[in-house]
């Protein structure tokens, strides 16, 4: 208690050098804080996101269905799993059938995946009602980023042409019936969804399915046979990977920030027992063993962690809630890395993340005020209160 | 030791590894120090003043011979003892006063009584104490910068007191005063041994404090050429 008492004593007694490191100390916990709760932020909303449009809580997987090999989708079909039967028919369950298709809006050419989703699902966000509305057509449906790219709009009619069970090719109209907004890119780009009925019977699959997503209150049963269950971690791997990988570029700015700051307590720590060998000597003649001044430097090191902490709770705290509570607007053109990114990222500050910086910053201003401070030990008092260098 | 002996040092010897032999501070010395004493250690630079004060402070130790202080024998003095020694017995009044400069008066006076973890009401209380025995009572918030070299050894002399020790161990302290503030000073370090009865020992070669002195122990090249009794 005497040490941190000293320790404070010392440290307000420096005055604007103290407060110099304190403030730099400061912004690298403001910093750290803020740009993991942004990345926690963002994988949060992502996730949530793509659960809401895209992965549900978790996929089965015809065996052959491979995302990111579409030839295998000319094998990748088969007829519904008895066992999820009840949960596609009550809409707990979203079945899938995926087929590679052409398309010629305004006479040009396009490449899609058509898919088709059962109209009475209520698992993914996707507006599958607006199949209902049009039963003279093919109602079709597309994201805002397709819609923008081949420059469509609702109730424009364009070419598909596809190839069916048996690689016969036929071709028929489709309407726009909708344009629905989504952050998930996966939903979007290149992505035309018709009623799964209707792509059943354009393909001459009937009843059949590519990969089923299930919704928060199917069964999932552990082993169906024919279709691989895909979770979360399989699910979310590619958006972990990509936020890791941002957060370690990220990691580069603020770590540099501490090392700076570090640097400037070390090189304090330095050049305090450099010039305060007197003092040094003094509290040895006044009872201090060499440990106890050894802790007194290391302890006033430290504190300018302590200090930066209250500092950075001053004016950090507002600031991070007002950005926690409003969120920072993603720049255009995120999601073309085709991660699912909300226009807005509502940074995220877990209890985890704040007692995790506070531990790092404090742990390392010690280690680093601890490393001078050891010359004490090694110190001549005799010498010291002369204020001899040694 | 005998009643009313606080200090004995018997064949005291120390010496100082220097090139390839070494060199020796003190040799032969033996001395008997007692309760209440105003004594001085004097004798030229290099004489081996300091180098006593030192070990009799437990700041450094003998190479040869014993020391008793305070009832702790060199053989005892482990590091942590000496500190403790230091802790509860021991003030050091230096010739460069060696304030905490960024300490206040008061902060600076209380230092010592923070190390025995005394309460807040008893630290009051020395503090205000020691402060007006050493008249700065109207300085009670300044800091070492802001105080005149005789200000700054008369704070010194309060932070040796303030915890009543029974030893002061005095290192040429009026060097750097001139003469009207070292009279001030050795008045007041007078007054202090006969109101607590603190034994002082100094290390000086100053005509100044050696007038004050009751017993005068002379060191010639690190032995002792003589120890009398001072005449007032």
């Amino acid at each position: 208690m005497i040490a941190f008492k000293l320790a404070y004593r010392n440290l307000v007694g420096a005055g604007l050098r103290t407060f110099l490191i304190v403030f730099v100390l400061s912004v690298a916990y403001v910093l750290i804080i803020f740009m993991n709760g942004l990345y926690q932020g963002w994988e949060r909303e992502g996730k949530f996101e793509m659960i809401r449009w895209e992965v549900g809580q978790g996929q089965y997987w015809e065996e052959d269905y491979d995302p990111y090999d579409p030839i295998t989708l000319t094998d990748a079909h088969a007829p519904l799993p008895v066992s999820l039967a009840k949960a596609t028919d009550n809409g707990s369950a979203a079945a899938i059938l995926i087929t590679q298709a052409t398309v010629y809006p305004e006479g040009r050419m396009l490449g899609i995946m058509l898919k088709g989703i059962s109209a009475g699902q209520q698992v993914l966000a996707i507006p599958t009602e607006q199949f209902a509305s049009r039963e003279d057509e093919i109602p079709a449906l597309i994201g805002t980023r397709f819609a923008q790219s081949a420059n469509l709009n609702v109730g424009d009619r364009m070419l598909v042409r596809w190839r069916d069970v048996n690689g016969t090719f036929d071709a028929t109209e489709l309407t726009i019936a909708g344009i629905f907004n989504s952050s998930v890119p996966a939903v979007d780009n290149g992505q035309i969804w018709i009623s799964l009925e209707k792509l059943q019977q354009m393909t001459g699959m009937p009843g059949e399915a590519t990969l089923l997503v299930m919704g928060e209150h199917a069964d999932m049963p552990a082993e169906v046979a024919g279709w691989e269950f895909k979770g979360h971690d399989v699910l979310f791997a590619e958006l972990d990977q990509m936020i890791k990988t941002k957060s370690i570029g990220g990691s580069v700015f603020y770590l540099i920030l501490l090392a700076l700051a570090l640097l400037a307590v070390f090189d304090t720590q330095v050049l305090s027992i450099f010039r305060r060998q007197r003092e040094i000597g003094t509290y040895i003649s006044m009872g201090m063993t060499r440990s106890q001044v050894v802790g007194l430097f290391t302890t006033e090191g430290a504190m300018h962690a302590i200090l930066a902490l209250l500092l950075g709770a001053v004016y950090g705290t507002p600031l991070l809630l007002y950005i926690g509570s409003k969120g920072l607007g993603m720049p255009e053109g995120t999601d073309s890395f085709g991660l699912a990114a909300a226009q807005r990222i509502m940074p995220y500050y877990s209890a985890a993340l704040v007692i995790g910086t506070i531990i790092l910053v404090i742990v390392a201003t010690t280690i680093v005020s601890y490393m001078p401070s050891r010359k004490i030990a090694k110190m001549n008092p005799t010498e010291a209160i002369r204020g001899r260098i040694q | 030791m005998k009643n009313g002996t606080i200090i004995t040092i018997e064949n005291l010897a120390k010496h100082y590894p220097m090139g390839g032999g070494k060199f020796t501070a003190l040799s032969d010395i033996n001395l008997t120090f007692s309760k209440g004493e105003f004594t001085g250690i004097v004798g030229p630079s290099g004489s081996g003043k300091t180098t006593m004060l030192n070990i009799i402070g437990s700041l450094d130790t003998p190479s040869e011979g014993a020391t008793n202080v305070l009832g702790t024998t060199s053989r005892e003095m482990t590091p942590k003892v000496a500190a403790t020694l230091r802790k509860k017995h021991i003030g050091f009044i230096f010739q460069t006063y060696n304030l905490m400069s960024v300490y206040t008066v008061y902060e600076n006076v209380e230092f010592p009584l923070l190390l025995l973890k005394k309460s807040v009401s008893e630290r009051k209380k020395a503090v205000m104490d020691a402060i007006q025995w050493v008249g700065l009572t109207d300085k009670i918030k300044s800091k070492p910068p802001q105080l005149s070299g005789g200000e700054s050894q008369r704070v010194a002399i309060a932070r040796a007191m303030v915890k009543r020790p029974e030893l002061v161990l005095a290192d040429e302290p009026t060097a750097n005063l001139d003469a009207k503030n070292s009279h001030h000073i050795l008045r007041t370090m007078e007054q202090l041994n006969r109101e607590l009865q603190t034994t002082f020992i100094f290390a000086t070669h100053d005509d100044k404090v050696i007038q004050y002195l009751r017993r005068i122990i002379t060191l010639e090249d690190g032995t002792v050429a003589s120890d009398e009794i001072a005449k007032q």
